[in-house]
């Protein structure tokens, strides 16, 4: 059914005369366009351009653009263009292409590159400050949030807590537990491995306990928690602004702080120190795996080394700032998710940032306390 | 042979189509002829958007045959990647978000055809106007839309490849009466001026009055009464009589004094 297209143009003396044949359809594209482009240097000089279209058998938009194109070039050099041979069927078609892109839309305004970046830093610096105010202004509800549950302890929406904490505390453990696991079984081979070199392979003790417990347990987890559960958070929460979920609970009176992000953040904050017990827990076993298999060292000795390397404080020092980081976890993740806007894309490159950017405070945080916990001495 | 497939867009015989035990459609025999509007309509979740997802290919169906211009349709990649045969509007308009307007209508274009930019340009522009939409709209992102222009932008998009059929799946909902109004008439424009065959599944019982040349009614899984609108208001099967002449249906009834 299809036929190939043709166009042949015969000149006579001031006329051309244009034959297009065949199909004028999308699926011969790349011809048609071809053969247009040929012809189209011939529209200029000719005096009268007739278009005989009785050889053409199908005709769609793109055919009928590309003659109408023809035609139009041909009238703005100043000469005539008749088209002829129309068939019935097709002649409502090319009456509404002759009204198409008659209007060429405002050329956009070129500016200066210069200010273009000036621009576009000016906006870096209001983003930051903005994610900043945002934070806070997170922080500030969620504070509003907990005076009111004191105030009012049945308001606290325990059902939804005891579910969160299912999800990011209970259902995390597996695969917690084998990355904190590894961790420590490395730290110990890395640790046996060069310290024997000098004879002071006992010490892998005193190194995998105090790291793991004061710094690398909580600091692993935490990041792991930022990537499974912020992530989490920042999705539905994106998600149910897109459809306008969030809206209707504010509309019927509720607080979406209070009924979302409430539960999810405590959540967060009783989990994390129970996942980094847990981790530091499986690290040191794995350090210790490492240390009776690979140094040597059997799991008695290993044991009493521990109880004479670490204390109570080193582990005190790594749980205070779980639940530092569960907050600052769970505000960036649940700030973010509140700013998707309506597109799909919008609700990735909210995640993305919601993931970035908290692990990037947890890391800064565990700084700013190694500092704090150095200059009280603990 | 060749009469009835140049006459008939799609006919499907015998359909059976089922999701686990609970059957949606059951031996459901349906003709679209060539260049016409049919409307479908049944209850809601009755299976019409089940249907007309099995005619593009999209559901497996568990007996029967679909043929869409000639051409049999089965539910595998060959089908669903036929593209240019049809053209379809979703309900929400599924326009693809992180896609400008303009890119959204190239989109087909671009993957199926060997085009330049400037042509692709023109056309995406051309189908823009020919919806009833301007030329700037081209550059707004599918969330910057009032749902009356989504509506015309994904259906200059399933114009792109000028199929022969457009599906059209509620192409009404959401719309005020007269942003309805002016896309049934864009729709019965379009018809002419393409020559397309519609398929619309539809509750809008305006439009079915005014754009559509047949109604089909998809009750119990099958096709009950199936004809121009005043055949259907006359239908004698009960679900028929319910749904055109409920209450809200009493603006289509002829004035009896």
């Amino acid at each position: 059914m299809a036929t190939a297209p043709l166009l042949t143009a015969t000149p006579s003396g001031d006329t051309l005369e244009l034959r297009p044949g065949g199909s004028w359809t999308a699926a011969n594209a790349a011809t048609l366009e071809r053969l247009s482009g040929d012809i189209a240097p011939q529209l200029d000089s000719a005096g009268i351009v007739k278009v005989d279209m009785a050889g053409v058998r199908e005709l769609d938009t793109l055919g009928a653009w590309l003659l109408e194109k023809m035609s139009r070039r041909a009238t703005s050099a100043g000469h005539r263009a008749d088209i002829v041979g129309i068939a019935d069927n097709y002649s409502g078609l090319i009456d509404e292409i002759r009204q198409v892109n008659r209007r060429t839309p405002a050329p956009v305004p070129v500016r200066n590159p210069i200010v273009t970046k000036l621009g576009e830093i000016g906006r870096g610096t209001i983003g930051a400050s903005e994610d900043i105010t945002a934070f806070l202004q997170m922080l500030g509800s969620l504070c509003i949030a907990i005076l009111g549950v004191l105030r009012r302890p049945r308001s606290l929406r325990l059902t939804s807590l005891t579910y969160q904490l299912y999800r990011v505390g209970w259902q995390a453990i597996p695969i917690i537990v084998l990355i904190t696991f590894l961790i420590g079984a490395i730290i110990a081979q890395q640790g046996i491995f060069h310290f024997r070199k000098f004879g002071a392979d006992s010490y892998v003790v005193d190194m995998v306990g105090i790291l793991v417990l004061r710094e690398l347990g909580v600091l692993i987890v935490a990041i792991m928690v930022a990537g499974r559960s912020g992530s989490a958070y920042t999705a539905e929460l994106g998600s149910m602004k897109m459809r306008e979920e969030i809206d209707a609970l504010s509309t019927m009176g509720l607080d979406p702080i209070e009924v979302l992000m409430l539960p999810r953040i405590l959540a967060l904050i009783c989990a994390l120190p129970i996942l980094s017990f847990i981790g530091s827990m499986a690290a040191l076993y794995g350090g210790g795996l490492v240390a009776w298999f690979y140094g040597g060292m059997g799991p008695a000795i290993f044991i009493a080394r521990l109880h004479e390397a670490v204390s109570v404080t080193h582990f005190e020092v790594g749980i205070i700032k779980a639940p530092f980081m569960a907050l600052v976890i769970g505000i960036v993740a649940c700030s973010e998710g509140l700013r998707v806007k309506g597109s799909a894309e919008s609700l990735g490159k909210q995640t993305t940032t919601s993931v970035v950017k908290s692990i990037f405070l947890v890391i800064v945080l565990d700084g700013l306390f190694a500092v704090f916990f150095a200059s009280i001495g603990m | 042979m060749q009469d009835t497939s140049e006459q008939f867009a799609i006919r499907v015989r015998d359909l059976v189509v089922a999701f686990r035990r609970h059957v949606v459609i059951d031996h459901l025999a349906l003709d679209v002829r060539r260049g016409e509007i049919l409307g479908l309509v049944g209850a809601s979740g009755g299976g019409k958007s089940v249907l007309m997802r099995t005619i593009i290919g999209l559901i497996p169906r568990q007996g029967g045959e679909i043929e869409v211009m000639g051409a049999p349709i089965n539910h595998d990649r060959a089908t669903r990647s036929a593209a240019g045969r049809w053209g379809i509007l979703f309900q929400q308009g599924a326009l693809f978000s992180s896609l400008t307007v303009r890119q959204n209508i190239q989109f087909p274009l671009r993957e199926n055809l060997m085009l330049s930019d400037a042509l692709m340009d023109e056309i995406a522009t051309a189908k823009l106007e020919m919806v009833g939409l301007k030329a700037e709209d081209g550059d707004k992102f599918p969330s910057e839309l009032s749902g009356g222009m989504t509506k015309r932008v994904a259906l200059a998009r399933a114009l792109a490849l000028d199929p022969a059929i457009v599906f059209l799946d509620e192409p009404t909902s959401g719309l005020d009466p007269i942003a309805a109004g002016d896309f049934d008439a864009l729709i019965k424009t379009l018809q002419k001026t393409l020559g397309l065959t519609v398929f619309m599944v539809t509750h809008d019982l305006a439009s079915l009055n005014t754009v559509c040349d047949r109604v089909a009614a998809l009750a119990d899984g099958k096709i009950v009464a199936i004809g121009p609108m005043r055949e259907l208001l006359q239908s004698e099967h009960p679900w028929v009589r319910a749904y055109f002449h409920g209450k809200r249906s009493q603006m289509l009834q002829p004035k009896a004094s």
